[in-house]
């Protein structure tokens, strides 16, 4: 089964242009940076975007903060909001039922075929920030004045200079914990996406979710929940940066993403399992 | 084959199937009959586990659905409302991608497996377009197709010849009557009647959720004991039948009588020139009218 999700997912036309549209943003906005030639001030733009005019490789890091606040999960919340509608809407989701294909087996291929998607999405994106960064900016021979980079190394936000292959090292983690992040939040898309015959309506109450927390984050008077709250540790993949890294948030973030993970794939379960399926 | 005992489903305060008790043998081509919205399709998403009934006893193949139905299902081909296929992809890739999802048969032979079910439904020549392109036909085929991939027992069938023409409707007939005749038993659930009276052993007739008559359709289309006399010298006849003469309808006698090779021989005799002469069957529609009341579809204004 999910062999067969996978290969669904491969085939999907929208799927490539998808990924396609999240790699052209950074990239988009790497030309402007390169053509202008001069850095944002540091505290202003994206993440890491002053420093990457010093050092090409660690545009990858740039172009992830530019693309998780909201296309990702735009793209996640559009893949994911299609697993169960979208096979109810077209129909097909009934013949692979009298295949048949078991309720659980189907929804947890959905799930490790979304989770393919977010690390395809994720990789495609660092690869092509990779070379763009590498290609516009250099990798940090040719240091542009005023930067923080030095020759032959990258500067860690806390200020120490990073072997290449720790910041390898540091992607890698960065990545593994950005793919936890979406998944957290896809699973909950994947859920209301149980509830519904229609992918948009699945996929727009994921932004729904999206937005709420982004709202309440920035809510003083809703501090009691801020720490439960699906998007509260999103950005602590920065602290892989950090110098030692920073695990305390990347540990809570983590474990809440896990949280949402057991208790969304349970609501599906159980909302899908017993569901009569009239479309 | 296929046995319910008082099935029951309610969604909300819609009471969709009552009460239906089937009787489905083996070998058995059952039409099962009713009204638009008379819980025909509600009834086969039941039998499939796609919908769990409110209350009352499901067999399929002397087994209980839902409970058993992962083992049920591998033996059962089905064709549920439309039927439906991923529009970007080609028909021949929704079948792989079909046959791939589920348990059973091996990788290798399942390019083979998908020829042979294309084959049977008259796509065999089928190039590599993808369904969207398909004609409402072809993707009618196309689901044929997939309920007879994994050369099921039991082919259960919802309006399967929807969208065909007169030709293929005629070829899936055939069809049908072909795997019958190899074993497979055929439930087919249909409002076309000529459909069913002419493929059908069997026929179970719904109504408004309710299982109104399971009979044979060789019962159902008995004699009724008239004859049916086509002539222009009515007066002449109804002179010779004295009597056994029931009703005149333009150049049509009902009569009477049991016998219309005597009752030729008879006309004749006197003179009456006969242009067609025949015993009347009760038509399955007759039935059905008779049994059945307005399909749901229709709303009429309550009367004050």
């Amino acid at each position: 089964m999910i062999g067969v999700e996978l290969r669904k997912l491969a085939l999907r036309p929208r799927v490539w242009v998808s990924v396609l549209l999240l790699c052209l943003l950074p990239a988009i906005v790497a030309v402007f940076l390169a053509t202008a030639d001069f850095a944002p001030p540091p505290g202003q733009g994206g993440a890491f975007l002053s420093a990457v005019l010093a050092n090409g490789s660690l545009y990858p890091a740039a172009a992830l903060a530019l693309v998780l606040p909201v296309f990702l999960p735009v793209a996640v919340a559009v893949t994911a909001g299609d697993a169960i509608a979208g096979e109810a809407a077209s129909g097909t989701l009934r013949y692979l039922l009298v295949r048949p294909v078991g309720r659980t087996r189907l929804l947890t291929g959905k799930l490790v075929a979304l989770a393919v998607f977010v690390v395809l999405a994720i990789v495609a994106v660092v690869i092509t920030s990779l070379a763009v960064g590498v290609g516009l900016f250099g990798s940090g021979g040719a240091a542009a004045p005023g930067a923080v980079g030095q020759a032959g190394g990258v500067t860690s936000l806390s200020g120490a200079s990073l072997s290449s292959t720790a910041l390898g090292l540091r992607l890698l983690g960065a990545i593994g914990y950005i793919v936890v992040s979406m998944l957290g939040f896809a699973v909950i898309v994947l859920f209301l996406s149980t509830l519904t015959d229609s992918a948009l309506g699945a996929a727009l109450g994921g932004l729904a979710v999206l937005i709420t927390s982004s709202i309440l984050e920035t809510l003083d008077s809703a501090v009691a929940i801020k720490p439960y709250l699906p998007t509260h540790y999103w950005l602590s993949w920065i602290d892989f940066f950090r110098d030692p890294v920073f695990w305390h948030n990347i540990d809570k973030g983590l474990l809440l993403q896990a949280g949402y993970l057991v208790v969304f794939f349970g609501a599906a379960w159980a909302n899908f399992g017993t569901k009569d399926i009239t479309s | 084959m296929i046995v319910t005992r008082e099935l029951t489903k309610r969604f909300g305060s819609t009471l969709a199937v009552d009460a239906v008790s089937l009787d489905v043998r083996e070998g058995d081509r059952y039409g099962f009959l009713g009204p638009n919205g008379s819980g025909k399709t509600t009834l086969v998403r039941m039998l499939l586990g796609l919908v769990y009934a409110t209350s009352g006893e499901i067999e399929v193949l002397g087994k209980p659905v839902p409970k058993r139905v992962a083992e049920i299902l591998p033996e059962v081909g089905a064709l549920v409302e439309s039927p439906a296929a991923y529009p970007h992809l080609s028909g021949r890739r929704n079948l792989t991608l079909l046959d791939a999802a589920g348990r059973g048969g091996r990788r290798r032979d399942r390019g083979r497996r998908v020829g042979e079910a294309l084959d049977q439904v008259g796509l065999s020549g089928i190039d590599n377009r993808p369904v969207k392109a398909y004609s409402l036909g072809m993707r009618q085929r196309l689901g044929i197709a997939g309920a007879l991939l994994r050369k099921p027992r039991l082919l259960v069938l919802d309006e399967p010849t929807n969208g065909l023409d007169p030709q293929g409707i005629k070829e899936i007939r055939e069809l049908l009557l072909a795997l019958n005749a190899g074993g497979t038993t055929i439930f087919l659930s249909s409002h076309l009647l000529a459909e069913v009276e002419q493929l059908c052993t069997r026929v179970g007739i719904v109504d408004r959720g309710r299982l109104v008559l399971e009979d044979d359709v060789e019962n159902l289309r008995a004699l009724t004991g008239r004859v049916l006399l086509d002539t222009p010298d009515q007066d002449a006849a109804a002179a010779v039948l004295d009597g056994q003469l029931e009703s005149r309808d333009g150049e049509r006698l009902v009569i009477r009588h049991e016998d219309p090779a005597k009752l030729n021989a008879l006309l004749v005799e006197a003179g009456v020139r006969v242009v067609s002469i025949g015993a009347e069957r009760r038509s399955l529609e007759q039935v059905v009218l008779e049994v059945t009341g307005s399909g749901s579809d229709r709303f009429d204004r309550r009367p004050a």
